[in-house]
């Protein structure tokens, strides 16, 4: 036996080394097939949903909401907030440490999250750990007078600034 | 049937084997525990519903008007525990009497995929009955990920199914949870059981080896079923007295206070109450995880022993490492955030220098001083030394695991169990 072998490595190729090649060969661009065949399968699913239409949140007229308030809309996952300063914001209600969503503690002035206590300000800027960074948002427009809020875009931030405000 | 069955053996065994001591018999009660999930999940099946419309329904029907529902959901509840505990016992039971090495090695990276596989179970079986355990531990548990660079919030939400959880994440953990793992896991354990065999049986010690072989039938058999016995009657108790939890329906727009992570995670949670994420749920996960993987693979000076915790030295070696990780990481639970807050008193560092390698490196430095001039690290052999490494982990996962299933309580708070 292994002198057959000896003897094949030294001729250019036997026709049943040959043919192993091919089978391994074909076994290869298999596997290849299989695993593109349940890659997009999985896959294929997920681009229809990216290119979701905008989806636009009804929250009220300008004239709702005074400065300095925050109201909550459980119905888009959001609080809206309008700052001093007449700034519209579309807060998300879930925490940026891991998730738990949110409440507006009147008395505190605060949000706080239920799960490990993470505090932010008004604004979503964070006053307490473990949370780092400040309460994704949702764009808002301000049509006519109506306050929309686009509820298919969250945002992230690492910081919160004046450029995220909207003003009516 | 028995005789097929029987093939899992061999005919004959080296008595030495038969100890109870030798395995605890945990692999077996481990195989055992997986079959009655089995059968329970499929009976649970004909009543569970996979929608977020009807899956919490569907188990509040089950625990009400289905003739021993709530018994057959208690046993696979109990079971799912159990065989958790016996996984992870039985993974300390090979590491201690070092069967990791040589003809062993690749099946001690089989038996790592089993036990991240049983983890993987349990966590898709935790949110299949929709209530606000499940949706909120989940929550916190995925929103990990979003923790690594760059890739972590494609994988989030591909894993999801979008941005929060949602009927596509309910469908996607319950194709995990009752087909795709429960295949995965025994095509896994038919070649854990044959690995076995093929490396000779489990390892037994040097003057063991050479004894004359008794028949499996019925000195091992006798014994399997005896222990198949009590694990089934501990099961029945546990199913019969406490009943598997079922709070209100999910509700995503108010968290239960506190949440917290499915228990065998809950000393991953307690790990990111007190470091940077990057640190807490990636860098030293995969650090522990990449070691676990490597250790069969270290260039040891001696052949194993087969001897418990390697030899007279390993063991006193052990017991001194148990005790100063456990101080060390009592002390870090109590001091850190609490009393010394890194990123208060460092200011304008990013998080994970303030909150990740500056306490680390500490924590390291201390664990280095404490090898290398109280147990001599020098005069240690390699797998001494290894050990010495897997003990301190063990023992700090153990009470951060501990910590945050029974000294948590709400707003994440420490205090005491009875409090909570
Ligand atoms: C569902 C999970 C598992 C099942 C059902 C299982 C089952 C078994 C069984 C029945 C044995 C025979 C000896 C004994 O009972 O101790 C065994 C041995 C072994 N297991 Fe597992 N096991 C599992 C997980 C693991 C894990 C997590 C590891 C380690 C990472 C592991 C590594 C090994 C090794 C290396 C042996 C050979 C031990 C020796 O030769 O002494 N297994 N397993
Ligand atoms: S999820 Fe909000 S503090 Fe942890």
């Amino acid at each position: 036996m292994s002198k057959t072998e000896n003897n094949s490595n030294k001729k250019p190729i036997s026709r049943r080394d040959f043919l192993t090649l091919v089978w391994k060969g074909l076994g290869v661009i298999a596997l290849i097939e299989v695993v593109v065949i349940i890659g997009s399968y999985f896959f294929s699913n997920k681009k229809k949903e990216k290119n979701n239409s905008v989806r636009l949140f009804e929250a009220g007229t300008v004239n709702d909401f005074k400065n300095n308030t925050v109201s909550a809309f459980m119905g888009g996952h959001f609080y809206l907030v309008r700052l001093q300063d007449g700034g519209f914001m579309a807060l998300s209600i879930r925490c940026t440490h891991l998730g738990c969503s949110i409440s507006w503690e009147d008395a505190k002035n605060q949000f706080i999250c239920p799960c490990h206590s993470s505090a932010f300000d008004i604004a979503g800027e964070v006053l307490n750990p473990p949370a780092t960074k400040p309460l994704n948002y949702y764009p808002v427009l301000i049509e006519k007078g109506i306050v929309k809020v686009d509820i298919s875009n969250l945002k992230d931030r690492n910081s919160v600034r004046k450029e995220q405000l909207i003003y009516a | 049937m028995l005789s097929f069955l029987l093939h899992f053996h061999p005919k004959k065994i080296n008595p030495a084997a038969l100890k109870f001591t030798r395995t605890f018999g945990l692999g077996g009660m481990a195989v055992l525990l997986f079959v009655l999930e089995a059968l329970t999940g499929i009976l649970l099946r004909f009543y569970y519903i996979p929608t977020t419309f009807e899956a919490y329904q569907s188990i509040v029907n089950l625990n009400s008007q289905v003739l021993f529902g709530q018994f057959i959901r208690n046993i696979h509840y109990w079971g799912s525990i159990l065989l958790i505990l016996t996984t992870f016992l039985h993974f300390l039971r090979v590491f201690f009497t070092s069967a990791y090495r040589d003809a062993r090695a690749f099946n001690w990276i089989i038996g790592l995929l089993m036990l991240v596989t049983v983890f993987m179970f349990n966590f898709s079986g935790y949110l299949l009955p929709w209530d606000q355990l499940a949706y909120w531990a989940v929550t916190v548990v995925t929103n990990i990920l979003l923790y690594i660079p760059w890739v972590g919030e494609s994988f989030y939400e591909l894993i999801i199914g979008g941005k929060e959880l949602n009927s596509n994440t309910l469908h996607t953990f319950f194709a995990f949870h009752t087909a795709l793992l429960p295949f995965v896991l025994l095509l896994l354990l038919f070649y854990h059981i044959w690995k076995v065999r093929k490396a000779g049986g489990i390892i037994l010690e040097e003057q063991n080896q050479k004894s004359e072989k008794v028949d499996v039938m019925p000195h091992l058999v006798h014994k399997e079923g005896i222990v198949a016995l009590v694990i089934v009657a501990l099961l029945f108790v546990l199913a019969l007295i406490f009943d598997a939890p079922l709070l209100e329906k999910a509700n995503p727009t108010g968290s239960i206070n506190p949440v917290k992570a499915p228990w065998y995670f809950a000393g991953l949670q307690e790990l990111l109450l007190h470091f940077d994420p990057i640190f807490a749920a990636i860098l030293i996960p995969m650090g522990i995880l990449l070691f676990l993987v490597w250790i069969p693979y270290f260039n040891y000076d001696k052949e194993p022993t087969g001897k418990w915790f390697l030899s007279e030295k390993g063991k006193n070696t052990t017991l001194q490492t148990a005790i100063f990780s456990f101080i060390l990481t009592i002390l870090g639970i109590l001091l850190s955030p609490g009393f010394v807050r890194f990123e208060k008193l460092l200011p304008g560092f990013p998080g994970y220098l303030s909150n990740g390698l500056i306490p680390i490196t500490i924590m390291v430095g201390l664990v280095w001083l404490f090898f290398k001039y109280r147990l001599h690290s020098s005069k240690l052999l390699k797998e001494e030394k290894i050990q010495a490494i897997f003990v301190f982990i063990l023992v700090a996962f153990v009470i951060l695991t501990l910590t945050g299933i029974f000294f948590r309580g709400k707003n994440m708070e420490l205090m005491m169990p009875w409090n909570i």
